[in-house]
């Protein structure tokens, strides 16, 4: 849903960053406004996945230029744990597993944690186990979700449905959600599909990195990016993502970049 | 590796103080005037002096093991003193104990006048080597359970420590055994008769005080037929620049249908992050499932030493009996460890399942080395063995030795091994939900380690998450 007026959470201009010297974004621009749903799309090795992370503060990049403000505060100075307590959110396109610590300690511990950044209450086991088993109805999981191991053994599509119960029971101002519907079969997809849609709202942003548009047909965007060699190269609405679809990724590389299309 | 992983490993020594207790010590030296000295001196039968002397002539032809992945100088065993006691006095109740020695133990988070009563743990202290006291007894002795020191085991029950003794672990049995077996002073006796289940579980705390003061303990419990015993061992030891050395033996006897729990917290003095000083941790521990469809579980949650080298073991004599051995070793800065178990079946459809958990941190060495042996007649034997390896930061190494040896074709032996690396994705999964790094490494290795820990009793399970946290966190920068 876009509203002009609405606040800009997330604004990027010219961010650039390197892993192990290797320069993968090369000067990404990108503005995100409170009650918006973004598509970045593009072929891998495009710096999708890498944009997500240096976003989020993963310690392999390195940032080398441009700038990243979160709420209008600079997003890059944070570390990691407090760019989430701020209100940031990846979801994982490989969700790490923690072996031997319950699923359900592991949420509560992330939830309480962000409860006390807010100054809400913290919950006790019980109390949580209700939230959590609330939520989970939202994405059709099975209880037992909460006593397994985190991510431990979870199929593609456990794991990806495990991420966007985090993202409903964190409630972010902005979810980056990189490469959620890879690996979905296609009642999962549709699953997580209304899931994301059902916990977007006008006070948060959702951003997905994807390279099919079949998610898109599920959640629909307001604004499609095309990423191509460490930058936003076209910006459009969601029937971007169809020509894409329809003609690829090559037909871009003749027309000219869009400016500003989304900022 | 970040600079938070490094930061998050480093953490000072807690028990690091001396009590100031005058001490009666031996003059430094080994021979046999000093083990008749230490005879003497506990007032010990003829047979035990002869038992001692017999050990240390076994152990004169002996040379100390080689083959552990572990380094260090040759010891100078002629620079120990084998004796140190606090100066005698006769207590009669909690109220008479060296308020110094008190205020230690409080300082260990052990206060026994209050820690024993409220937890219900008979909580038989060693300081230095001579046992000062010694609660519950009047209780467990109701039920007909001894629990006492070594010294007075030797002097009140003499026919069960004779028959025993040795039985298990024989005076030539190893290098460091048959130095212990020489000049042990003291250490804690235990006995439960048949058909009693001990009502308590049974703790005993241990630390060593006197710089340059070997410790050798010996630890003896036998259960009877269908008895069974929870047995705590807790061990701490205050910094010296000097390394010292422990040379412990523990020896279990477990007769038909009869189970014993062995679990021991280990924390002693690691030297500094830059090795200098910490314990030498040379034990001996091994368990005799004597008897059909007998039962011994031990699990260890080894974090101290400059050098750990054990294996406690079982031997499956008994028909159906079972040997379990759960173990979490922690290293960090230069610790090595080379730590595991064995288990011998001799019995027929004997079992044993082995969970291994190697940490390692900083410069540090930790080596699983493990021996699965089933002898001709154990027809039906089964083994499942589980060697874990998680290496935090890229300087420090993790080994396994499993060594298996089968001679009987109806035997069902497995082994699994992993190695894992706690690693940035990790940590960043984590951070990415808010978790800081300090809840993120502790929830880690907590989760890596559960198997294990839920062996522990409930006490001890909390203290040792609490004290794998206290080694691995620290200031977060």
């Amino acid at each position: 849903m876009i509203n002009p007026n609405a606040k800009t959470l997330l604004e990027v201009r010219g961010l650039r960053a390197t892993v192990n010297g290797v320069e993968i974004l090369k000067g990404v621009d990108l503005a995100v406004r409170a009650g918006e749903i973004h598509a970045i799309m593009g072929l891998n090795g495009s710096g999708k996945s890498t944009l997500s992370k240096v976003l989020a503060g993963h310690p392999a990049y390195e940032v080398t230029g441009g700038s990243a403000l979160f709420e209008g505060r600079d997003l890059l100075g944070l570390e990691p744990e407090a760019r989430a307590r701020a209100g940031l959110f990846l979801g994982f396109q490989y969700p790490v597993e923690v072996p031997g610590v319950a699923n359900s300690q592991f949420l509560r511990l992330a939830y309480n944690t962000l409860q006390k950044e807010r100054g809400a209450d913290e919950l006790d086991p019980l109390e949580f186990d209700d939230l959590a088993r609330a939520k989970m109805k939202l994405l059709d999981m099975n209880p037992d979700f909460l006593e397994r191991s985190v991510n431990e053994g979870f199929s593609g599509g456990e794991k990806k449905r495990n991420e966007i119960l985090q993202m409903a029971l964190l409630d972010p101002k902005l979810a980056i959600l990189d490469e959620t519907d890879s690996g979905l079969d296609i009642d999962a997809l549709r699953i997580v599909a209304g899931g994301i849609t059902r916990l977007a709202t006008c006070d948060n942003a959702t951003v997905l990195v994807t390279h099919y548009q079949r998610l898109l047909n599920y959640v629909v965007p307001d604004y499609v990016h095309v990423m191509q060699a460490g930058r936003i190269v076209t910006t459009g609405g969601k029937e971007l993502a169809l020509e894409l679809e329809a003609r690829g990724y090559d037909w871009i590389n003749a027309a000219p970049p869009a400016i500003g299309a989304a900022a | 590796m970040s600079a938070a992983i490094e930061s998050l490993i480093n953490r000072p020594y807690e028990h690091g103080f001396v009590t100031d207790i005058e001490s009666e010590v031996a003059p430094r030296g080994l021979n046999e005037d000093i083990i008749r000295l230490i005879s003497a001196k506990k007032g010990e039968p003829e047979w035990l002096l002869e038992f001692r002397l017999a050990a240390y002539r076994q152990w004169l032809t002996m040379q100390a093991p080689q083959w552990a992945n572990v380094q260090y100088p040759p010891i100078d065993f002629q620079a120990i003193s084998y004796y140190s006691a606090p100066k005698p006095k006769k207590l009669k109740s909690i109220d008479e104990v060296d308020p110094e020695l008190l205020r230690t133990f409080e300082k260990l988070g052990v206060p026994i006048n209050e820690r024993a009563a409220l937890a219900g743990v008979a909580v038989d202290v060693i300081f230095d080597s001579v046992s000062v006291a010694t609660t519950y007894k009047q209780k467990l002795a109701e039920v007909g359970i001894i629990f006492c020191s070594m010294s007075e085991a030797v002097r009140d029950h003499p026919d069960l420590v004779r028959r025993y003794l040795g039985s298990v672990v024989p005076v030539g049995d190893n290098y460091y055994a048959a130095l212990n077996s020489a000049v042990f002073t003291d250490g804690s006796f235990c006995f439960i008769p048949k058909g009693v289940k001990c009502p308590m579980e049974l703790s005993t705390y241990f630390r060593i005080n006197t710089e340059q003061s070997g410790q050798f303990e010996r630890t003896l419990i036998v259960a009877e037929e269908g008895a069974s015993v929870s047995y705590l061992e807790g061990c701490t030891a205050p910094k010296f620049d000097t390394n010292q050395l422990h040379a412990a033996v523990v020896e279990l006897v477990a007769l038909d249908h009869a189970y014993i729990k062995y679990s021991t917290v280990q924390n002693w003095y690691a030297g500094d992050e830059n090795g200098v000083g910490g314990i030498y941790n040379f034990v001996t521990k091994r368990g005799m499932c004597k008897g059909a469809h007998s039962h011994i579980s031990w699990t260890q949650v080894e974090t101290g030493s400059a050098i750990t080298w054990k294996y406690p073991s079982c031997i499956l004599q008994g028909d159906d009996s079972v040997g379990e051995f759960y173990s979490v070793a922690l290293t960090n800065h230069l610790q090595q460890a080379d730590t595991g178990t064995k288990m011998v079946h001799i019995g027929r459809n004997t079992r044993s399942t082995i969970i291994s958990k190697g940490i390692s941190a900083g410069r540090s060495s930790n080596s699983y080395r493990g021996l699965v042996r089933i002898t001709p007649k154990a027809d039906g034997a089964r083994n499942y063995s589980q060697c874990d390896s998680m290496l935090i930061g890229d300087r420090c190494s993790a080994s396994t030795f499993p060594y298996i040896r089968v001679h009987n074709r109806s035997a069902r032996v497995e082994h699994e091994a992993t190695t894992s690396k706690i690693g940035e994705d990790q940590l960043f999964y984590l951070a990415q939900r808010g978790i800081g790094a300090e809840d993120a490494v502790s929830m880690i290795i907590n989760g890596f380690c559960k198997d294990v820990f839920q062996q522990l009793p409930m006490e001890f399970a909390v203290e040792a998450t609490k004290l794998l946290g206290l080694k691995l966190e620290g200031s977060v920068g």
